[in-house]
């Protein structure tokens, strides 16, 4: 089949005279470009992905339809990788190359990091302190708030402090919410919305959601937020946003202080170098590892920016734990494919210390159309089939927080290569006894509401079968002191002047709230700590 | 329960394809091809059509009415995409011609028992859905699971399994926070 990506941009050449470079065009990369552009600057994206145009109903035919492929063409050579540790990691199931990074296919859940997230060392005695605190963050999550289009409602008591209401209204509680909440209440257990980057209403020249219910992996009425909305705003402002160009190095001068150019290569074959007075790494977190320890020099045999010898160390995710199963009654799922309800009442317990939050599903048990389209029969015995599979089907989630080991680490595997001849990233990864113990209170928490609901449980996702939530971070981690982090508060490299990143990997802790609201708010931070660099 | 024009027309929307059926049939009866040169072109859309038509009497719950009127909706809006179009009509017309092999009869012709123990023998029931794979799997793709989808995609399809608002239809924001199945569309 046809895809929707092409190679439609002829013109792959640096620009002249750019400002700023800026590697990979998802929410980190596309929101510095924005601000950047916007503030006069010359700017240029170079995006190792192509742009998918046109409508979504690819995508769309694609994730519903078996026998299609992935949606967003990922797994092919260009995307090898190594998966060395205890825990098999499915990177490629857990990011997007292309125009708008991994936001064409996430679920779009923002919330903000709690207090307590900034401070895990000094609170508790574990992880690491960021060297910024939620007060420095606070205005600039306000501002990602506005950028993103959050709906969301000031309902949750365990929140962290703000000052204003979100940008959009929230998403009425669901149906199935309603027979939580029931149970809940009898537990003492606080629901609240879910603060969702997803149109409540029309917003930013997009579409309100009109229920496709397929957000994940694809919003065919852009009424998600994709990071194309501010590639898009980048473009209007003036800069250069080139598609299908793939950095392998960053070059630095004589003294070893500044980068002066991204080399990249195109599908022409050809090779390019693109200079620029600054630079920011938007790669997401495993990518942003793998092209500082790829820039390797003789001045830096162990990888640009990694002095410290911690780039790629500390890796962290988010895992999930869940339960579900059928209830007496018509629980209505999957006619959206986002949550409306969720609580964060044991975020900030001590016991354990990881962070974790609870979610009451949208989307339990099984689709039908996606189930007839897999059935072994048909007619009136599918039919009966599908009547019988759907309608009962309730389930909970959470997410629980990993703390930074030096031991889960994202390096280059040397001994393989991707299609250009260049290592892959190789994920060293496992689930520790402390997370498999936060897991087990989630699955606690979660085992008493269904009690108290009277769910018939079917199945449980826990300490020994829980998976990755694909959010990486702690690579390239945030700190004051040079020997023990990458970049600085600013998200500025300690070892070179006019190199920045932005996106998860400078995250010293991961909390257990999902990444992108505080990756945005971090990437208008750094922009306006280059804007104050510009003459 | 009957299926409307309508219903296929949303279900194509769903996809992107608009105005899907406004026109008639022999608008898209393609010229007679000249050439030989296996790309399919000279199937007749109406066959195609009969052909479907008659798979969904199969594919479809028995109390299904309109499926000729949804059906020919449905393809029509479908083999605009050229690419798609051309597989979908070539699955179709071999599936036409396997009937005429094994029992002399158009496919559209056989009694609907035997239409389904034929899709049966053909291994359709079974086959992984591929857009170019062998025989079975490529009716599987664009007759069967063509068929399935656009039925069970659409709203009333899926009111009849409880879901008026199934996934890949944009049916609004307001089902998932009610009770109960509404019982149409719009109320
Ligand atoms: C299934 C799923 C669901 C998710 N749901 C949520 C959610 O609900 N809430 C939430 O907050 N987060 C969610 N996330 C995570 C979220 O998508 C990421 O946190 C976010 O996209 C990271 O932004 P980024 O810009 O740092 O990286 P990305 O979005 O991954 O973008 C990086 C870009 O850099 C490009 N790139 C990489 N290497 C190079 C190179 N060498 N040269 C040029 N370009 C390069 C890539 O092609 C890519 O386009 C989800 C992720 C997944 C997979
Ligand atoms: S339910 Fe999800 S996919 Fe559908 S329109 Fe709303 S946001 Fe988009």
């Amino acid at each position: 089949m046809m895809s929707t990506s092409n190679h439609a941009q002829t013109d792959r050449t640096p620009v002249s005279d750019a400002d700023v470079c800026i590697v990979g065009a998802g929410p980190a990369g596309a929101i510095v470009a924005q601000r950047l552009a916007a503030s006069g600057a010359s700017v240029v994206v170079l995006e190792a992905g192509p742009r998918f145009d046109g409508d979504r109903r690819e995508q769309l035919e694609r994730h519903v339809r078996p026998g299609l492929g992935t949606p967003w063409e990922m797994g092919g050579p260009r995307d090898e990788f190594t998966s060395s540790g205890e825990s098999f990691y499915p990177l490629n199931a857990g990011r997007v190359k292309g125009v708008g990074g991994t936001t064409l296919h996430w679920q779009g859940m923002v919330m903000r990091l709690h207090e307590r997230d900034f401070e895990l060392d000094s609170r508790h005695g574990v992880g690491a302190d960021w060297p910024i605190s939620y007060t420095d963050l606070k205005p600039y999550y306000a501002a990602a708030e506005r950028e993103l289009g959050v709906a969301g409602a000031v309902d949750n008591p365990y929140a962290p402090p703000r000052d204003e209401a979100y940008p959009l209204p929230a998403f009425p509680p669901s149906y199935s919410d309603s027979l939580f909440a029931e149970a809940c209440e009898r537990l003492e257990i606080d629901m609240h919305s879910v603060p969702s980057a997803r149109n409540s209403e029309p917003f930013d020249g997009r579409s309100p959601c009109v229920g496709y219910g397929t957000c994940k992996p694809v919003c065919p009425s852009g009424a998600k937020y994709t990071a194309e909305s501010h590639v898009e705003k980048a473009e209007s402002a003036g800069a250069r946003v080139v598609d299908h160009a793939r950095v392998r190095r960053l070059e630095h001068d004589e003294s070893g202080t500044s980068v002066v150019a991204a080399v990249y290569t195109t599908p022409d074959g050809e090779t390019h170098r693109q200079t620029a007075d600054e630079y920011v790494l938007a790669c997401g977190g495993v990518e942003n590892v793998r092209l500082l320890l790829l820039s390797a020099s003789d001045q830096y045999p162990d990888g640009l920016a990694n002095s410290s010898g911690v780039v790629g160390q500390y890796f962290m995710e988010h895992l999930f734990a869940g339960m579900g199963g059928r209830l007496d009654r018509p629980t209505r799922q999957n006619h959206v494919g986002f949550n409306t309800s969720e609580t964060h009442q044991f975020y900030d317990d001590s016991e354990p210390v990881n962070g974790l939050k609870l979610e009451f599903l949208n989307y339990a048990g099984p689709s039908p159309v996606v189930d007839a389209l897999h059935a072994e029969t048909w007619g009136d015995e599918l039919r009966t089939q599908l009547a019988d599979a759907y309608g009962t089907h309730i389930a909970m989630g959470a997410l629980v927080e990993q703390l930074p080991r030096a031991d889960n680490y994202v390096t280059l595997d040397t001994e393989t290569t991707d299609d250009l001849g260049d290592p892959v990233p190789e994920v060293h990864w496992s689930v520790d006894d402390q997370t498999r113990a936060a897991l087990a209170r989630a699955n606690e928490i979660q085992a008493s509401v269904m009690d108290e609901l009277g769910v018939d449980v079917e199945w449980t996702v826990g300490p020994d079968n829980t998976g990755p939530a694909f959010h990486h971070m702690g690579t390239t981690r945030m700190g004051t002191d040079p020997e023990t982090s990458v970049v600085d508060g600013e998200c500025r490299s300690h070892d070179l002047q006019n190199l920045w990143i932005a996106g998860s990997s400078v995250f010293p802790t991961g909390g257990a709230m999902n990444p992108t609201l505080t990756i945005a708010a971090l990437s208008l931070r750094l922009a306006e700590s280059i804007q104050g660099r510009m003459p | 329960m009957r299926l409307t024009r309508r219903d296929a027309i949303a279900v194509l929307a769903g996809l992107g394809i608009v105005g899907g059926g406004a026109v008639a049939i022999d608008r898209f009866d393609p010229p007679t091809a000249e050439s030989d040169d296996g790309d399919r072109d000279d199937i007749p859309q109406a066959v195609v059509v009969s052909t479907m038509v008659a798979a969904g009497e199969v594919v479809y719950p028995s109390e299904t009415e309109g499926i000729r009127e949804f059906v020919e909706a449905y393809v029509l809006g479908r083999t605009r995409d050229e690419e798609r179009g051309a597989q979908l009509r070539a699955a179709a017309a071999e599936l036409d011609a396997v009937a005429r092999d094994w029992h002399g009869e158009p496919f559209s012709d056989l009694p609907r028992d035997e239409r389904d123990s034929l899709l049966r023998e053909l291994g359709a029931d079974t086959a992984d859905p591929v857009a170019d794979g062998t025989l079975s799997e490529r009716i599987r793709f664009h007759v069967v699971n063509e068929l399935l989808y656009a039925f069970y995609a659409s709203p009333t399809g899926g009111r009849l399994v409880g879901i008026e608002n199934p996934i890949g239809y944009p049916g609004g924001t307001e089902s998932y926070q009610r009770a109960t199945t509404a019982e149409t569309e719009d109320g």
